[in-house]
């Protein structure tokens, strides 16, 4: 066991667990945080993708001594309220159904309007490959994509 | 717990005032008149703080409304739509209902999802729930300013009095209405459906906003003070016991509490309870995990150590090739002359079809939480069976069902995988050994390799043409494991000569339903051989199955399921998915359209899929169009939506990429990067649905647009590059042309 410390959604956490620990049950064992999702351990279906610094990552592949000084945001940290406009986008549309790897997919989409704020349909399919979708919204994923786009251009055409 | 659901303290409240407000009344089997056993007897709550007629309902004084989902929420929007029928017929705004999850209870009637029949079976007594409520709200009202109920009306939360325009809140009648006598369900009057304001229209998922901030809490994530964290290693080879296990050293590793055998078969004999196996419990699921790295067990030889998928292929061809009278074949179903049909026909053709086994690959893999106090025990399970939970876990506990308490959490995919509850059996066993609240967790390989599989198949088929195009003969040989094609499963009662055989191998592969059992497969092998005689008969697609479809409105002369067919609602749908599709038109070489048509779990649909597959052979699938006939209402226009896109594109996935391979008696496949799926860049860019609305009581949403879709892709291929594929799945077969 050794103690790391995390700065996870902007509040550092000291945690006593074994150095290979991915953050994956780091996050939801030691802190509580289950928005982050188990699916396959092995980096295929994208369930736990987290952001490192704003990158996209996997949570199950990440070992919690390799997290460093970066910041680490969650599904439960990408807004204070549910308001950014992926989530928006989501509960307008009505994306999910089951809703289990939606956390991931989010997290995958921010990450990719962050670099890229007007992603073209082929830019949503090399962004959002990695991240399965058992139930099969991928038609209203991309949709909800575009439309998360389309709010925050015109949020941002609000604020100039 | 996911969502606010109903906890003992507040039930035990609502019942009791379900009863107080009766006096002792019975409402179809939703009101019970005593309280849960071993719960205090005293109202905790003055009676006229909420009415409450039912148990799926209660208003408070302030106007909040309350209503509750008793079905299992996979993904199917059913925690969305039923509360939305009920609040329709109470005639209140969906603003401002909050639903609530209950508990497995009786007094909620059937609590399973499965088949697609949570609709059907529930419609229409949600339907009574609300309307029973409304009657007696306006009544409250009528009571109060001394008029007719009749001048009454009720609209978004409140009672006005026509002539006078007086209004009363419901949550002013609260008081008022708790102490009237409930009216029979069977006499209220429901809506008129052309009133409805709610029903029909779209209506986001009622955890939207849980969902998108990590909020919604699903079965992974349940947690009990003190809770320990187990995996259970079963043997590869299904329903082998563990001879021996290094359990003495697992135990020693970091975070280990304990490591055992488990030597019980609960149901005995069977492969879908309880099976053996090796636990480890420990502090945290990484400690569990890293710890069954260095676990070795020396396991039985298993009932089945050499099944393969390659013995399996070769057994059925050998069945096929003995005939008819062969031992292992059995007659299903045997209409007119087959053999003279075959003789007179303008032509014959033979063709063989087949699909692998293939996993539900829920994205959460199978869990479960238990914990055991004494002789009761509380379950917190993704479970889409409830009440079968409930049964094997006290039949694994030795304690009576009702000592057995299940919390329903929400589902990471069901497709029905979860309507078995091996993984509650098996959490169960493990916490009343260890004493503890254990959380017990299959990774990916367990859930792979041991699921209960959609049944892999070959169907040998061998139809006729007569010299006006129409479809004369029909044979079929189905081999499969253990279920087969039922007696009127389509095209049966639609060829005058049609003769099906049946042959089941012996396997030892645990199966289980998978979305749309039997028609996912059934759709494809009999939409394409279809499609084939047409081609054969030189007649276009759409017509022969029209002609085929006949002009009889309904087709009964049932057989195994005494289903009747209603071959009037499937002409209708595929007419007008050929006129939305543009069905005919002109496209250039190595594009295509396709159709298929199915009528599964009460529904009559119809697709046609748009192909481009390029001279290298590259799949792309371009449009859908989906008629849909499930009745005369849609309940929520955006879910149904949503259950017919996933339906489209989980059938591609199933047919383009899934595949079990089976060797030694053992799934091979380990894990995602082995057991391939469908990914954002292969879903279709565009898909179009169109509700054909008839007659006919309201039916789910949650499987019968899978089935239609693999058999128009598949023509739809054939039409853009002349490849017939009979083999899934698809990714096997070079599609490449020139």
């Amino acid at each position: 066991m050794s103690k790391f410390n995390l700065l996870v959604n902007g509040q550092s956490h000291e945690v006593d667990v074994a150095p290979d620990t991915p953050l994956l049950w780091v996050l939801r064992d030691h802190l509580g945080l289950v928005g982050t999702k188990f699916g396959c351990g092995i980096g295929q279906c994208g369930a736990c993708t987290i952001h490192l610094d704003g990158n996209p990552a996997r949570g199950c592949l990440t070992p919690v001594a390799a997290a460093g000084a970066s910041k680490i945001t969650t599904i439960e940290g990408l807004s204070p309220d549910g308001t950014h406009p992926l989530q928006r986008a989501w509960c307008e549309l009505d994306v999910a159904q089951c809703g289990y790897c939606q956390a991931g997919q989010i997290m995958s989409a921010a990450a990719l309007l962050a670099q890229n704020p007007r992603p073209t349909d082929g830019d949503i399919d090399d962004a959002m490959a990695g991240n399965l979708c058992r139930c099969a919204t991928y038609y209203r994923i991309r949709a909800g994509i575009h439309r998360a786009s389309d709010l925050a251009s015109s949020a941002a055409e609000v604020r100039k | 717990m996911n969502a606010p659901a109903l906890t003992q303290m507040d039930r035990r409240g609502f019942l009791k005032l379900a009863t107080v407000a009766g006096g002792g009344f019975v409402l179809g089997s939703f009101v019970r008149a005593d309280t849960p056993a071993g719960l205090p007897t005293e109202s905790v709550e003055k009676a006229g703080d909420l009415f409450a007629p039912n148990v799926f309902l209660r208003i408070a004084s302030n106007g909040a409304v309350t209503i509750v989902s008793a079905r299992p929420e996979v993904g199917q929007g059913i925690k969305t739509s039923l509360p939305m029928v009920v609040a329709e017929e109470l005639g209140v705004d969906w603003k401002d209902v909050t639903v609530v999850s209950g508990p497995l209870d009786p007094s909620f009637g059937p609590q399973f999802a499965g088949g697609s029949v949570s609709t059907p079976m529930s419609y229409g007594e949600m339907r009574k729930m609300g309307a029973t409520a409304r009657t007696m709200l306006l009544e409250a009202a009528a009571q109060t300013w001394s008029v007719p109920a009749s001048e009454c009306v009720a609209q978004l939360g409140a009672v006005r009095h026509t002539p006078t325009g007086r209004i009363l809140k419901y949550g002013d009648l609260v008081g008022k209405a708790s102490t009237l006598a409930i009216p029979d369900p069977g006499s209220v009057v429901l809506k008129d459906p052309n009133s409805f304001s709610l029903l029909g229209t779209r209506v986001g998922g009622v955890d939207n906003l849980k969902v998108v901030t990590g909020q919604a809490l699903f079965g992974i994530d349940q947690k009990r003070p003190s809770m320990v964290y187990a995996v259970y290693v079963k043997s590869p080879v299904w329903g082998a016991r563990a001879l021996s296990a290094n359990v003495d050293h697992v135990k020693t590793l970091p975070g280990v509490r304990d490591a055992f055998i488990v030597d019980r078969t609960v149901p005995a004999g069977q492969i879908t309870g309880l099976v053996p196996g090796v636990a480890i419990i420990a502090d945290s699921t990484w400690s569990a995990f890293s710890a069954r790295t260095e676990l070795k067990v020396t396991w039985e030889a298993g009932a089945f150590p050499s099944s393969s998928w390659e013995g399996f292929a070769g057994q059925a061809r050998e069945i096929a090739a003995a005939g008819a009278d062969a031992p292992k074949v059995k007659e299903t179903r045997r209409d007119g002359d087959i053999d003279q049909a075959f003789a007179a026909a303008a032509k014959v053709i033979e063709a063989n079809y087949s699909y692998p086994f293939i996993s539900h690959a829920n994205l959460e893999p199978q869990n479960c939480l238990v914990e055991v106090v004494g002789d009761r025990a509380d379950i917190w399970a993704p479970t889409q069976n409830p009440s079968g939970a409930q049964k094997i876990a006290a039949e694994v506990l030795g304690v009576p069902a009702d000592h057995v308490h299940v919390t329903i959490t929400r589902i990471g995919g069901g497709f029905g995988r979860r309507l078995d509850s091996d993984p509650v059996a098996e959490c169960a066993a493990l916490a009343q050994k260890t004493g503890l609240p254990v959380k017990l967790l299959w990774n990916r390989t367990d859930d792979l390799q041991h699921d209960h599989y959609r049944p892999g198949g070959f169907h040998f088929l061998k139809g006729a043409v007569d010299a006006q195009g129409k479809l004369s003969a029909w044979r079929s040989h189905h081999v499969s494991f253990g279920s087969n094609m039922g007696a009127d499963d389509y095209p049966a009662r639609f060829v005058p000569n049609y003769l099906l055989l049946n042959s089941s191998l012996e396997n030892g592969v645990p199966q289980g339903p998978w979305r749309a059992p039997g028609s996912n497969t059934y759709a494809w092998v009999t939409g394409c051989f279809l499609d084939e005689l047409a081609h054969a008969a030189s007649k276009d697609p759409v017509e022969f199955n029209l002609a085929l479809l006949g002009d009889k409105d309904l087709v009964s002369d049932p057989g195994t399921t005494g289903r009747a067919y209603n071959a009037s609602r499937m002409r209708n749908v595929v007419r007008l998915v050929a006129e939305k599709a543009g069905w005919g038109r002109p496209m250039p070489k190595g594009s295509g359209m396709g159709l298929g048509y199915y009528f599964s779990h009460q529904g009559y649909i119809a697709e046609v899929a748009e192909v481009t597959v390029s001279p290298k052979g590259d799949l792309r699938v371009d449009r859908v169009v989906a008629v849909v006939d499930v009745g005369s209402q849609i309940v929520n226009l955006s879910g149904a939506e949503n259950q017919v896109q996933g339906s489209i594109i989980d059938g591609l996935n199933a047919a383009w990429r899934q595949e079990l391979d089976i060797r030694e008696g053992h799934v091979v496949q380990a894990n995602f990067d082995e057991y391939t799926m469908l990914r954002i860049p292969d879903a279709p860019r565009k898909i179009e649905i169109h509700f054909a609305k008839t007659n006919y009581p309201p039916t789910g949403l949650g499987e019968p647009a899978l089935p239609p879709l693999a058999p128009a892709v598949f023509n739809a291929i054939f039409a853009a590059t002349g490849k017939r594929v009979r083999q899934l799945p698809l990714s096997r077969t070079d599609l490449s042309w020139s």
